[in-house]
Formats: C-alpha cells, structure tokens, sequence
C-alpha cells in the first residue's frame, strides 16, 4: 500500500466525514422508515427528516472548513512536495463538485430564494450523481491499493 | 347573484391581478418579460402573490370546491391497476383514491380543496365559520426544500408545485408539511418505470393554484367563482397590509403571516385560530400520526384533514447553519492563510500507512 505523506488525522476526519454525508445524505430520501432502519436500535433518529437535514447540514460544515484548510495548504506550500494522483486528482474534483453542489442546495433554501427548477433539478441530480461516483472512485482506489490522494514528488 | 354582477367582478378582480400580480412579478424579469408568472432566479419575497381568505365572508357553499376539480381535472392521476407488488409490503402499502374520487371532505389526489366547519362561541356570541383549506403556499416550504429528487419546487410567483413527471411518492414532502397537505396516489407517475418494487409509490397531489390559469393572467378557479367574494390575490406585501387593515376592522385575527415563517395563504378571522382548531374536524395536527392514541386505526390511506394551530418556522435551523456553511470555507482558507493550517498539518505529518 501506498504511503500517505500527510498527517493520518486529515485522512481519517475525511474518511468520517465522507461516510457520514453519504449515510446522511441518503437518508434524505425516505427509504429508513420503508426498510425499518427505524426499528433498529439506537437508529430512530434515521427516520426524522428534519434532524438527518440537520446532521447532514453540521457535517457539511465541517468538510468544508478541512477541505478549505487543505486546499490552502497544497497552493502554499505542499504542490512543491506533493503530486495528485490520477484518482486523487478525479476524486479531488468530484469532491469539488460535491461541496458546490451543495452550496448551492443550501443556498437554494434560504428563505426567500427561488431557483428556477430546472437549475434545482440540475443542482440535486449532480450533487446525487457525484456522491455515487465518488462511491465508486473510492472502491476502485482501495481495490487498486491506491487509496491516498497524494503522493511526494 | 345575477350573472351580469358576477361577470363584472370577475373581469375587476382579473384587471387587478393582471396590473398588480403578474404585471408585477413580470417586471422583476427582465432578461425574459415573457415569463411573467413563470419561475425565474433571485425572487425577492415581494414578486410573489399571496392570497388573503376572509373567513366572515365564507358561507360553506361549496362553489370553490366544485371549481377546483373542474378546472384540475385533466391534472388528476389514472392510476395502472393492479399495482405494482412492493417491497416490504408490511410497510410500503399502496395508497389509492382513484375509487374515491368523489369525496370532498377532505384532501386528496382528486379533492384538493375542501371545507372546514367550525362553530365556536367568542365573547359570549357563537360563530359558525366557514375554512376552505388548501395548500398554504409557504414562503419557504420544507416540501421543496426537501424534496431529495428535486419534483417540488416554489415558483417565483409564490406558490409551490409537485412535478408529476419527477415525483416517486415517497410522500416525504407530506411528512414534513407542517399540515401534510399533499396526498399520494399509488400506480401512476416515474416510479413504475425504475424500481417499482423498490422505490416510490406513486406521485404526490395538491394544490397548485391553478397555475395554468395563473400563467394567463387569470384567476384560479376558486376564487373567480366564489359568489361571496371570500378570496383575494395579489402581491404579497399589498396581501399583508389589507389583512392587518381587515383584521383591525373586524377586530380579528390572522393565520398564516408568523405560521411556518410566513406562508402565501392568509386567513382572516373574528374568532381566534385556537378556538377553531379546537373546533374543526382534523386529523394532522402536530402528533396525529404518533403512537400513543390507543387504538386509533391507522389507515394506509392517511390523514387529510388539516389543523389550524401553531406552527413554528421548520427550516429555521437550515437557515442558521445556512451562515455557518458559507462561513466554514472562508474561515478554512483563513485558518490556512494564517499559518494555523500550517501548524495543525505538520503536526504529526509523515509517512503513513491508512
């Protein structure tokens, strides 16, 4: 397996934040109740639309301060040390398009603002269609034992 | 009624909406004027049109009702039977109204606007009144916001619409309606083309204030027919103040200005909302489909029956952490700027096997 060179605590927290969006995420769609996720213990909460919005709203923030953080960080001073891999370079953007996409889903329901739909569907269907690409750059990372993003010069 | 008085104050009420309303929200257009009441981005709460219901009018005639259907009849759904065999089938259950077309009592995918009855005694004089219900028309409605396929949608001229094409039938725009004013009909709609054992059930049916007719400058269908004058359209700003002007004159009192952030349907009323939504017939008020009523047989059909009590602002949550998501990256690239990123990634930066 490929060595990371940066600090196994950016990795994890991502890692975390990843899962936990995409869990959330898909929980927006009212499948726990149906599929009687509900019924699990200590998984009720999954059935509460409005507190799963709020979950996916908090960690949302968070992956946006880390990924700002490391992208600061890569034009100041690691681009010089570091090199994006082909999968990390297409998850990189995928992710990008994730985070503006849903920007722009949180934006879209601000009081007050009316998109018009078809950019509402376009907005919902891309930020959908991205997660699961991600999903699948991700397992084709791990089966190719390549899973870091970077790798030193 | 004569028919020549009635004609003349359709043709007023329409000269209103078409200078005021539309005209209005037309204006705010400008790269595409001939969109008028069609959707468009930006929308300042003023482009949109509020409809104020002015409850000492309403005599439970019935007329709005009958309108509504006729002028949404080719909107409703003909479902393919049999239904689709769906999975769980202990939990996902179809939901079919199509043998129940003419009940009007309540809402549903063919019925969607009906009448509340509400007799209540106020400062000792008893009062019989008279609520069309339908969609609210929030200003900020959880069944668009939340919407995961992006099917419902609020229109730049305030009132909120559910895609039949994109609907699955989840029916979560339902659930998280502070009325659970859409209703599902199951067999008809996207989801028997995907996985119709699978996912969805249906499509999601409500009011969609004649949104053919208003395109066209005319009135919906409820309020052009109303021999009593109960309902009155127009931008929303000129809504709110003629309600506060109404509610002082008849020293009354207003639904729908605070409920839900605000909403585009306002009820006027001489009797205080709490006392009719003690007194009308309802079955989704806060809690109605909680376990704990006993023995209260829960239908697959559900309720349709709108309370008219409290409701709190339900997105006021996404809209604080709204800040912070716009907050978070510009204090990333700050944190990172000021060398804190600097610090907190060399801190244990190495070689590492994940």
């Amino acid at each position: 397996m490929r060595t990371r060179p940066y600090p196994a605590w950016i990795s994890r927290l991502f890692i975390l934040l990843v899962a936990a969006l995409t869990f959330t995420g898909f929980m927006q769609m009212p499948l726990a109740k149906r599929y009687a996720l509900t019924t699990v213990p200590g998984m009720a909460w999954t059935g509460d639309f409005f507190l799963v919005h709020k979950i996916h709203y908090v960690l949302g923030v968070a992956l946006l301060f880390l990924v700002a953080l490391v992208a600061v960080n890569w034009i100041k001073s690691w681009k010089n040390t570091l090199a994006l891999t082909g999968l990390g370079l297409a998850r990189a953007g995928v992710v990008f398009g994730l985070v503006v996409s849903g920007l722009l889903r949180v934006y879209r329901n601000l009081p007050g603002v009316t998109l018009d739909p078809a950019a509402i569907l376009a907005i919902e269907w891309v930020h959908l269609t991205l997660v699961m690409v991600l999903g699948v750059l991700a397992l084709v990372a791990i089966i190719r034992k390549s899973s870091a993003y970077a790798v030193r010069r | 009624m004569s028919e020549k008085k009635y004609r003349a104050k359709a043709v007023s009420r329409r000269g209103f909406l078409k200078a005021l309303g539309v005209g209005s929200a037309g204006a705010l257009i400008p790269a595409a004027p001939t969109l008028a009441a069609q959707e468009r981005a930006g929308a300042p709460s003023d482009g949109e049109l509020a409809t104020l219901l002015d409850l000492s009018k309403c005599i439970g005639c019935g007329a709005c009702v009958e309108a509504c259907r006729e002028s949404n009849s080719a909107k409703f759904p003909e479902p393919v039977k049999p239904f689709p065999d769906m999975l769980p089938s202990r939990r996902a259950k179809p939901e079919d109204w199509s043998d129940m077309r003419d009940v009007d009592d309540r809402l549903t995918p063919y019925n969607w606007l009906f009448l509340q009855n509400a007799v209540v005694e106020y400062e000792g004089k008893p009062y019989a009144i008279n609520i069309p219900r339908r969609c609210m028309h929030c200003q900020n409605p959880p069944c668009a916001n939340m919407c995961p396929f992006g099917a419902a949608n609020k229109q730049v001229n305030g009132l909120t619409r559910i895609s039949p094409g994109l609907c699955m039938g989840g029916a979560k725009c339902r659930a998280v309606c502070p009325w659970h004013i859409p209703q599902r009909q199951s067999g008809v709609g996207l989801y028997r083309h995907l996985m119709p054992r699978l996912a969805g059930n249906g499509v999601m049916y409500k009011c969609d204030r004649c949104h053919q007719l208003l395109d066209q400058g005319e009135l919906p269908a409820c309020i052009a027919v109303c021999p009593e004058d109960v309902q009155t359209i127009g931008p929303r700003h000129e809504i709110v103040a003629r309600a506060k002007e109404l509610a002082r004159e008849m020293n009354g009192f207003i639904y729908g200005l605070e409920e839900n952030g605000g909403t585009n349907t306002l009820y006027v009323s001489p009797v205080p909302f709490e006392l009719i939504d003690r007194a009308i017939d309802k079955d989704s008020g806060p809690g109605a489909n909680k376990a704990g009523k006993g023995k209260r047989k829960r239908t697959p059909l559900g309720p349709g029956k709108p309370h008219m009590g409290p409701v709190k602002d339900v997105m006021a949550d996404e809209t604080n952490l709204a800040a912070a998501a716009f907050i978070a990256p510009v204090a990333g690239i700050a944190a990172g700027v000021l060398g804190l990123g600097s610090k907190l990634l060399s801190k244990g930066e190495g070689d590492h096997e994940d």
